[in-house]
């Protein structure tokens, strides 16, 4: 074999083995997700009925449904979103339409991004120590939701922002043109445009807050009751699932609390797509 | 009246956004409020350094040397797992997968980014435990379990942001690479990969982040024995895991000494965040 | 800038949809509601206050959290419309959380200290018998109480040297500040005795034991004998099995107390006193019989019924 031939041929065997390498890597991720998706709902969908949904736990969830939970997790979502979303869609406009690059938006970028960044344990201390002890709200939705609030703002502000960043700059200016108010401009124009990328920003949101577990347990409570205010303590899907499955109480209630996170998790998935995708179909029809 | 009240609602817009910076320097005050005065009162080397870690010991012996090396070793391990698997998936994606692979793919790292962390653990329980224990020996609850899961929970972190940044990479680059002759496989491992090292250096810091950060899959199966671990089947627990097992328990000294754990964490997952922002900051001036 | 796959996508929603605004009334809408929806939640929040008449919060030990559950859901089934918030804490963090006021009743499975009985009054309300639990598949049966404290000091490391298999034992603990732990500790280490094994694994609840016990066949642990299951055996100490009767009698030694807490000087009032009433009551106690604890023996209660 003649030197040049080795390098011609040799490239072309490592080659093979590297891409060979990549597609084993890349099948093996897909087959790791379709294991935990599949594994969880085959041993946790039979299970699962109309009365696990409907019903109160009983014997702590060895038996009977995860109602509360079901309560707890959406009522718990939808306050973090409420105090969330306007916050983030809010400190976006600002950074967007608002100011220039300046200190100001420095220190909030470098905010939103720490914030990002802190593990949710950290949450979880802090809105133990601040929300339930200093301010005296006890383990309650309240607390849970201005936590998990904190904890889901950078979410909304980055996804807010890059969706606003994206109207092109003329849609501006024939506003202004019009003689609308900056304001006008914002919530007639800008806003509009950029709702499907908030929206898919605040979904994202919402599956954040229901795969929490860490800065809920702290802040929210274990209790498995039914809250009737914000100042009731609250179980989470995630938390009960936690719960179940290291407390070994239940196995079969483990699995279907856990089937249904996984399903969850996936129409939260599938609905963030479908806005991307929905949006893409019209926009084509529309040419 | 129009200009009265465009100036409140821009006021208005500057105190939200600030809200932002408020919120991080509350955190940063409570956390370390609860926590510094215990570093002071023991010192910061026996606290970071001390492996003793006994709260019903008369007065307490408080030292997080042993959680640090767990966490320090759960998490190099999540990254063995994670970084060759999930920048290889990144490669895939970006350049060799088929367009219809490519676009299963994107969804199906999104959904591995969205399951709730303690499913993982679960399952991490359910299935790699007893493997463990019955074909490797130990009780199964290790380092190594938990860095295989945390491996790929921090996938999708290492996999968006890799890929991001190969797409990234100028065409040019490319086409200039496979025209001198090289194989696609060279062009890859010699010019793209290396144009796109920032930004899967900044993927990796993130996903070592997360890593660190983890606590309730953690909990679930490192079995949190206050060893320092010699092997990777044994037992150990991690700065979170400690905190997650020991914050409902505590009391008085107890607690604040988990608060100062905290204080820890925080202040090495800010040091890492900074060096990604570095990291990443520069390879928009590249 | 690092993007997000998400925020990428989220980049080209906006980029495809940028020709249709009309609904800006619908998103200004959506702000408007969002802000309505803070504002009537903290108007709400204001407006629960401490409904203490229909609502009472018991947070503790997570040993006794279990049955006070139990009891907790027979009371509600017979008062509708009240609610009984049981909390698994832990035992410390629930003395302190009476202390506070944050509960209204603080649950307990080990005995108060000095410095807390000066603020706290405890309340027996069953007595535990402590489980010493291996797995079933395990041939040892039984301990001796000196060894077993040489056990879990992590002094014997293997079941060959109690008669058992050659394999390593794997300790498993709770953790620092349970009550279970606590009267672990002062029931089988005994005061001052050499220290729990740091080596040994750690979890969080008695249900957490057992799970790792159930799973691995070279597990010892402890737990409540409440909350036995047939997946874990438990075993005799000094060749007495860990039974009500057995505890009652005196012979089997490790038996603890599992305790109410409420602040000195203020009889409970209302629906906290009735819950406690019940599970004091012959009702109650019954339910604790049955689920594997042993009755309180009666004793005056802080306040006259």
């Amino acid at each position: 074999m003649t030197a040049e031939k080795q390098v011609r041929v040799w490239p072309r065997v490592v080659q093979r083995i590297a891409f060979a390498l990549i597609w084993t890597a890349a099948l093996a991720t897909l087959m790791v997700l379709a294991f935990i998706v599949l594994y969880v709902l085959r041993l946790g969908l039979p299970h699962v009925d109309w009365r696990f949904l409907s019903r109160y736990p009983e014997a702590m969830g060895r038996e009977g449904g995860i109602l509360p939970a079901i309560v707890g997790t959406v009522v718990l979502t939808l306050a973090a979103v409420a105090v969330a979303a306007p916050l983030g869609i809010g400190a976006a406009v600002f950074l967007t339409e608002y100011t220039w690059e300046s200190r100001v938006t420095r220190a909030v970028r470098f905010g939103a991004e720490a914030l990002a960044g802190v593990p949710s344990i950290i949450y979880g201390l802090f809105g133990f120590i601040f929300f339930v002890t200093y301010l005296r709200m006890g383990w309650s939705i309240l607390s849970g939701a201005l936590t998990l609030a904190i904890m889901i703002l950078p979410t909304i502000i980055r996804t807010a922002e890059e969706a606003i960043l994206t109207v092109p700059r003329p849609y501006r200016d024939v506003s202004f043109g019009l003689g609308a108010t900056r304001w006008q401009m914002v919530t007639s124009v800008v806003l509009p445009t950029a709702l499907p990328g908030i929206v898919t920003g605040i979904i994202l949101a919402i599956g954040r807050s229901v795969g929490e577990t860490a800065a809920i347990i702290f802040t929210a409570g274990t209790a498995l009751t039914m809250p009737t205010s914000l100042l009731s303590p609250a179980r989470t899907m995630s938390v009960h699932f936690f719960v179940l499955a290291i407390e070994g109480i239940s196995l079969e209630k483990a699995y279907a609390t856990g089937a249904i996170l996984i399903l969850t998790t996936l129409l939260i998935n599938v609905l963030a797509n479908w806005l991307v995708v929905n949006a893409v179909r019209r926009h084509a029809r529309r040419g | 009246m129009e200009g009265l009240r465009e100036r409140l609602i821009a006021r208005t817009l500057l105190v939200v956004a600030c809200s932002v910076v408020l919120a991080l320097a509350i955190i940063t005050y409570f956390i370390f409020r609860a926590g510094l005065p215990i570093i002071f009162h023991l010192g910061l080397d026996d606290f970071l350094f001390s492996t003793r870690w006994m709260p019903a010991d008369e007065g307490g012996s408080y030292g997080i040397g042993a959680m640090a090396l767990g966490s320090l070793w759960v998490t190099l391990g999540a990254l063995v797992v994670g970084v060759p698997l999930g920048v290889a998936v990144a490669v895939f994606s970006a350049e060799l997968a088929p367009t219809w692979l490519a676009n299963l793919i994107r969804p199906a790292i999104q959904l591995l980014a969205g399951i709730p962390s303690v499913i993982y653990g679960f399952v991490g329980l359910m299935v790699l435990v007893p493997w463990v224990r019955q074909h490797l020996g130990g009780p199964g609850l290790c380092v190594f379990t938990a860095a295989i899961v945390l491996g790929i929970m921090i996938l999708p972190n290492i996999i968006s942001i890799s890929e991001d940044s190969l797409r990234a990479v100028p065409p040019a680059y490319r086409q200039g690479a496979l025209a001198l002759g090289a194989t696609r496989w060279q062009t890859i491992w010699g010019v793209l990969i290396p144009a796109a090292r920032s930004g899967i250096m900044a993927s990796i810091i993130l996903g070592m982040g997360r890593a660190l950060g983890e606590t309730m899959a953690v909990i679930m199966m490192i079995g949190n024995s206050l060893q320092v671990p010699r092997s990777l089947l044994d037992p150990a627990t991690t700065l979170t895991s400690n905190i997650g097992l020991e914050m409902a328990y505590a009391s008085g000294q107890h607690r604040e000494a988990l608060f100062a754990t905290g204080v820890v964490l925080f202040a090495f997952i800010m040091i890492l965040n900074l060096i990604a922002n570095v990291v990443s900051r520069r390879r928009v001036q590249a | 800038m690092i993007t997000h796959p998400v925020l990428s996508g989220a980049r080209q929603v906006v980029t495809l949809a940028r020709r249709r605004c009309r609904c800006a009334s619908l998103s200004v809408a959506g702000i408007l509601l969002a802000l309505a929806g803070v504002t009537a939640l903290s108007g709400c929040a204001r407006a629960g206050g401490r409904a203490a008449a229909t609502r009472v919060t018991v947070a503790g030990s997570t040993s006794v959290t279990p049955f006070a559950e139990q009891l907790a859901e027979e009371f509600m089934r017979k008062r509708p419309g009240v609610q009984v918030n049981i909390q698994g804490i832990g035992s410390s963090a629930g003395i302190q959380a009476t202390e506070t006021g944050a509960a209204d009743v603080g649950m307990s499975s080990r005995a108060l200290n000095q410095e807390e009985v000066r603020e706290l009054h405890p309340v027996l309300v069953a007595l535990d018998a402590m489980a010493i639990i291996a797995h079933p598949d395990n041939p040892v049966r039984n301990v001796a109480l000196p060894q077993l404290r040489r056990i879990f000091a992590g002094e014997i490391r293997n079941w060959r040297m109690l008669g058992g298999r050659d394999a390593p034992i794997t300790l498993v603990n709770r953790e620092a500040g349970s009550g279970a732990r606590g009267a672990f500790e002062e029931l089988v280490m005994g005061k001052g005795g050499s220290p729990l094994d740091y080596r040994s694994i750690r979890q969080g609840s008695q249900g957490a034991v057992r799970a790792v016990v159930e799973g691995d066949p070279n597990a010892v642990g402890y737990v409540s004998s409440g909350v036995l299951t047939p997946g874990v055996r438990a075993l005799h100490v000094d060749g007495v099995a860990p039974t009500a009767e057995e505890a009652v009698a005196g012979r089997y030694k490790l038996v603890r107390p599992f305790l109410f807490v409420l602040r000195r000087g203020e009889a409970p009032v209302g629906l906290a006193r009735d819950y406690i009433g019940y599970v004091l009551s012959k009702e109650g106690q019954e339910t604790l019989v049955h689920s594997g604890l042993i009755a309180a023996p009666k004793e005056a209660l802080p306040w006259k019924d």
